[in-house]
Parts: C-alpha cells; structure tokens; sequence
C-alpha cells in the first residue's frame, strides 16, 4: 500500500468534507442523520468510517454519491472534491458535491467515473433481469469513449482483474447464476470498471460469509494499490477496519467523535465510546482464561433520532460522565496532536 | 427455452380438452335444446314439421344418443370436419355466424389493448417516481372514478352528448351505408373512423386498473438497492428507471395479457350491446338466450382456446424477457 504518512501535503487531498449535514425531515420530526460531519481523505489512502446502526456512516458515504434516499436533504456543509482530469496529470479542478442537485449533469459525470461506490448487500444489487455483463459496461460506455466490443473488453479484463472465475463465461450471465462472493466481485468490477480516485465501500462484505469477507478484503487492498484510489471503508466491524485502514474515523449519532490512525484508536483511544467499542471485542485469551464470561456492551441504548439531546449526545451512555459539563454544552473537536482529534469534555 | 416452450404447449392440450368438456356440459346444462324448442314451436303453431329434416338434423348432431356420444360427435365434427355445426337461431352455419365477428371481437380486444397501455404504463411510471405529490393524487382520483362509472353508463353518455352536440350516431361500427356491405377496403376505413368510441369506452376501466398496478409494482421495485446502484453509476434518472425498476414491474402486466379476450367478451358485453357493436360477445349472449346451442358452445369454445393461447404467449414473452423463468430458478428477490 502507498502510505504517505509525513509526505502529505494539501496537494494530496483528495476529497474534504466540511460540517455536512444530511437531515430527513420527518411527519414524526427531524432526524438528524449526518449532522456536522468533518472528514478528510487523502489520495491512495483507506479511510475507515466506523459506528453503530443508524449514525449516520451510510448516509455521509450517500450524501457524497448524493444519492440520498427522499426526504432526506444536504442542508449544510461542503463536500469538496479534488478531482483529477484522466490523463493523471498534477492539474486539478476542486468541485463542491454538495452544491449540485442530485440529477445534474456535471454530477453524473463523477458518479461511477471518479467517485464509485460498492455496496452492502451483492445480492440485491445486480438486477435480475439483466446480465452481468451489461450492467458492467453500461457505466464504460457512458463515462468513456469506447464502443461496446471495447467496452466489454474492460468489463472482461475488469471482471478478471477482481478474480473472477472465467470472466469471458460470466459476462453472459445473469446475477442469480453466480454465487454470493461472485456477485460482490461482480459489483467490485463494475465500480472499478472505469478507474475510480475514490471508492466508496459500504460494509461490502456484511453479507457474505467469514472466508468469502477475508476474500474479498485482500482483494480490495490489492485493487487500493493497483488502481491508485482512496477508499473511503464503512463498517460496524473493528476487525475489518484493523486490516483495511490507515485512518479512522469513529461517528456517533451524526457526528464524528474521535479521527486518528489506525493504531491510535488500537492502542490509544480517546472517546469513551470509542474505548467502548473497542471493549466489546470479545477477545479470545480472555475467554480462555476464564476471565470473562459475559460481552461487554456499551451501557443504555442508542437514543431515538427525533430526540436532539443537550451536551454531548453521548452522555447518557458515558462511563464517564460529568453532571453540568456534559448535558450542558455540546463538546467541540479537540486536536490532540498530529493527526489525532476527539469530540470530549475530558479533554478540553 | 425450447424446453420451455415445448413443455408449456403439451400442458395446453389437456388443458384444451377440458375446455372443450366444459363448453359441451354448459350448452347440455339447461334442459331442452333449440332443436325440440323447434320443432314444439312449429308444431304448436299446427305447421308441419319435414320428419325426414327433423331426423337429419337428429342423426347429424346425436341427438337422440346418449350424452357422451352427443360429445364426441361434436368433437369429432370440429376437429375432423371443421364444422362447428348449425345455428338454429339464425339458420346458417355457425363458421358463417360468427367469422368476421370474431375478427372484430379481436381487434377491438387489441386495439384497446394498445390505447390501454400507452396510456396508463406512462401514467403509472410518472406517478411511481411523484408518489404522495399532486399529480399522484390526481391520477388516482381519476383512476377511482374510471374503475367506479360502469362502462355501458358512459357508453350512452358519449353516445347522448356526441349526438346532442355534433349529431353524430357513434352506436355500432359502421355508417348505414356499409352496413350490410361486405368488407371492403372503404368499408375497413370507415369502420377505424368509428371504433375510437368503443375502444375509448372499453379501455377507460382497463386504464385505471393497470395505473394502479404499474404504480404499485415499480413503488416495489424503487426500493430496491439495484436501483440506488444503477444510480451510483452516473446514468440519467431516465435511462435508471427504464432499464431497471421498469424491467421488472412490466412482467406482471405481460403476464396479464393473455386474458384480454376473455376481459372483453366478458367484461365488455353491456357495452357493446349498448353500443349495438356487431362482436361475438353480443352473439353468445343472444344464443344463450335463445339455447342456440352449436353457436354458444363454439362460441365458448373459441374464445376459451384463445385465452389459453394467448397466456402461452404471454408466458413466452414472459420468459423471453425475465431471465429467472427462463432458467426455471425465481428465487427471493
């Protein structure tokens, strides 16, 4: 992998996302799904997005497709994107996502070319109807100027390149004939059939099983380095972010609470909830020790999303808590050092 | 797919055997026959009856065989003959009776057909991707009003307000003057300057049922994440909703095709007979009435055929467009 930990310069970021805010407004009020976000991905980096259910990581990865499902709305903030023209060259042109409605042309152009997005589940995200070939080349014969025997001969080499068994075979195939792992690879060829910057991942290996994930993971890290993109990794999974990232960053309801390396967050955390999550990882030495016999979870639950709580909104769940400071004012993003910031009253 | 299609018309034929039963024990159902009815009436009004005709009409038709050889016989006719046999009502052969009307009966069947899908396909896609706004609503107001006014009830108010206004006589499908004609490329235009009527008439019910489904099912389908995924690929909005959710929300529709004929004749038989439409729907409720029972059974008969024939077309359009039939696995999705 290219890491260029000390050699980053602004030169090399490649998308930064300033005070996002993705709101539904609801009959039953508003939820506030993605509700300031701040996060930055750097060329050729994997970028993790970690957090529970419900805050907020897919609908920040779809406000930057901007394919977020009605009602839901960009009602603040920028996502800038440094966009990089095809020949590769230093010339770069910087676009604001969010500034565009979610049909517009100029959009779509960076939809599934520059930006393009694997998702959850492989099995629903193929039609039925069509064969995987065509819903491959589809999006080259879009974004590229190629005619269709070109086309299906990068879909072919594309199909291959993400290991594909007898791609040639698959191209004719209908989604249902292939199994689950072939389905994934199939979505992974056709986000990466037009060379991505940035590839968007949202928990691509959720639904498939242990051997099948590890797959598909080293694939991805082998493709992250081949291409030259940044990929910007969501998941529930601790594990799959220990493999996949370099940076991390760590939401809770709509806001980004901790953001750090990859080692940071291992072995020096900060948030409470981060300590939480991590805490829950049932680790086998300690089962083998008799030491634990129950999970740890994080106390209380995941509070209803019509609610805007005062103060931190993680304070009722806080081990550590401070009555006055905590449900009173809403902590800021404290840079701890280099590279390393966390939303918490303890630090401050 | 010739597996497919193969396997599909050898379930037709016992299917069509079955039919032919049922058309049969329908016409055998009410006692009596037009025959006896015939010859009472005759007898009754002191004319003579030609015994020698009588007992033709009774050997040619098994009519004084048991019911099972009546059966065959009348099978045997259509299939080894092709004769259908005799109208008694109207004197001639029921080939004759019912040829060209069966023809009409079909076109107005297809040509509703086509008014109905392109109106109500576009209607419900528009409404599918606007649900929950004004035009939604509208569309689905006039639906509900569409599917609740009986068709016979518009009928005459188009026939009312059309003569009222313009003086035209829009009942039946040709002028006076090609009435009694035969068929003639003259004739032909004149009956397309006036089948708009019953085909509007006709396809007013058929257009608000299909809105409905065609909204229901893509509301199903622009759920789906293979959606949101052709999205993530930088296609138009347009050219999303027609090579995906499209796709698949129109099998449903294609499936339906094959009863069409039958929808007609039996959904659309107070209407033409308002409409004083020459189709074989009126013909086979007048020969029910009357237990003109060659003519209602072929009548029956046919248009059973047909709709079996039509749903194995459908079903082959079906599986030429939905792969998942195709290869016999629809699984979840």
């Amino acid at each position: 992998m290219a890491l260029d930990e000390n050699g980053a310069g602004p030169q090399d970021i490649l998308l930064e996302i300033r005070d996002l805010k993705t709101h539904f407004a609801l009959d039953e009020g508003t939820v506030r799904a993605v509700d300031g976000v701040d996060l930055d991905v750097r060329r050729r980096q994997v970028v993790g997005v970690v957090g529970e259910s419900g805050c907020g990581k897919s609908m920040t990865a779809m406000s930057i497709m901007r394919l977020i499902p009605p009602p839901g709305q960009i009602v603040e903030g920028e996502i800038r994107f440094h966009r990089q023209f095809d020949d590769r060259t230093d010339a770069k042109d910087i676009v604001d996502l969010a500034q565009f409605e979610s049909n517009d042309r100029q959009l779509r152009d960076i939809r599934g070319n520059q930006i393009s997005m694997v998702f959850q589940e492989p099995m629903t995200a193929l039609s039925p109807v069509r064969t995987v070939g065509k819903q491959i080349t589809e999006a080259i014969l879009l974004h590229q100027d190629v005619n269709k025997a070109e086309a299906r001969d990068i879909a072919i080499e594309t199909l291959a390149r993400v290991k594909m068994p007898n791609p040639e075979q698959r191209f004719d195939d209908y989604p249902f004939q292939l199994s689950g792992g072939m389905r994934q690879r199939a979505v992974i060829a056709m986000a990466l059939a037009c060379r991505p910057q940035l590839l968007i991942a949202d928990e691509p290996t959720t639904a498939l099983d242990v051997t099948t994930e590890a797959q598909i993971l080293d694939l991805m890290r082998e493709l992250q380095a081949e291409y030259d993109m940044s990929i910007l990794y969501i998941t529930h999974n601790l594990g799959v972010v220990a493999e996949m990232a370099e940076d991390v960053v760590v939401m809770y309801m709509g806001k980004v609470v901790e953001r750090t390396d990859v080692d940071s967050i291992f072995y020096n955390p900060k948030h409470p909830y981060t300590k939480g999550l991590l805490n829950s990882i049932p680790r086998l030495e300690d089962v083998l020790q008799d030491k634990r016999e129950k999970l740890n979870a994080i106390e209380g639950m995941v509070p209803s999303p019509y609610q805007r709580l005062q103060g931190c909104s993680f304070h009722p769940r806080c081990p550590d808590f401070m009555p006055g400071v905590c449900d009173e004012a809403e902590p800021q993003l404290i840079q701890l050092d280099e590279g390393h910031a966390v939303r918490c009253h303890l630090y401050t | 797919m010739t597996v497919y299609i193969i396997q599909r018309v050898m379930r037709m034929i016992p299917l069509l055997f079955l039919l032919s039963l049922v058309a049969f024990l329908i016409i055998q159902l009410p006692p009596g026959d037009y025959l006896t009815e015939h010859i009472n009436a005759l007898r009754a009004s002191g004319r003579d009856v030609d015994e020698a005709e009588v007992e033709r009409l009774m050997k040619q038709y098994a009519l004084d065989r048991p019911m099972h050889v009546q059966y065959l016989t009348w099978l045997q006719n259509i299939l080894l003959k092709g004769s259908f046999g005799q109208s008694f009502q109207w004197g001639r052969p029921v080939k004759e009776v019912i040829g060209d009307k069966m023809a009409l009966t079909f076109l107005l069947a297809i040509l509703t057909t086509v008014f109905v899908w392109t109106v109500s396909v576009p209607i419900g896609i528009y409404v599918s991707v606007r649900q929950y706004t004004f035009t939604d609503y509208l569309f689905t107001m006039i639906g509900f009003v569409g599917l609740a006014v009986p068709g016979f009830l518009l009928a005459m108010v188009v026939m009312y307000f059309s003569f009222a206004w313009f003086g035209l006589k829009v009942g039946g499908l040709f002028s006076p003057e090609f009435e009694l004609q035969p068929w003639s490329i003259a004739k032909f235009q004149n009956m397309l300057t006036r089948i708009w009527v019953p085909v509007l008439i006709l396809g007013i019910g058929g257009t608000a049922h299909i809105i409905r489904i065609m909204r229901a099912t893509m509301l199903d389908e622009l759920r789906k994440q293979y959606v949101t995924v052709a999205r993530s690929k930088g296609l138009s909005e347009f050219a999303v909703l027609m090579n995906y959710p499209v796709r698949i929300a129109i099998n449903p529709l294609i499936s339906s095709l094959g009863f069409l004929l039958p929808w007609i004749i039996s959904g659309g038989t107070v209407v033409e007979i308002v409409l004083n439409l020459p189709t074989a729907a009126v013909v086979l409720y007048r020969s029910l009435l009357s237990q003109d029972m060659f003519l209602a059974g072929s009548i029956i008969l046919l248009v059973g055929t047909l709709a079996l024939v039509g749903s194995l077309l459908a079903d082959i359009a079906l599986a030429a467009v939905d792969p998942r039939i195709r290869f016999g696995s629809v699984e979840e999705m």
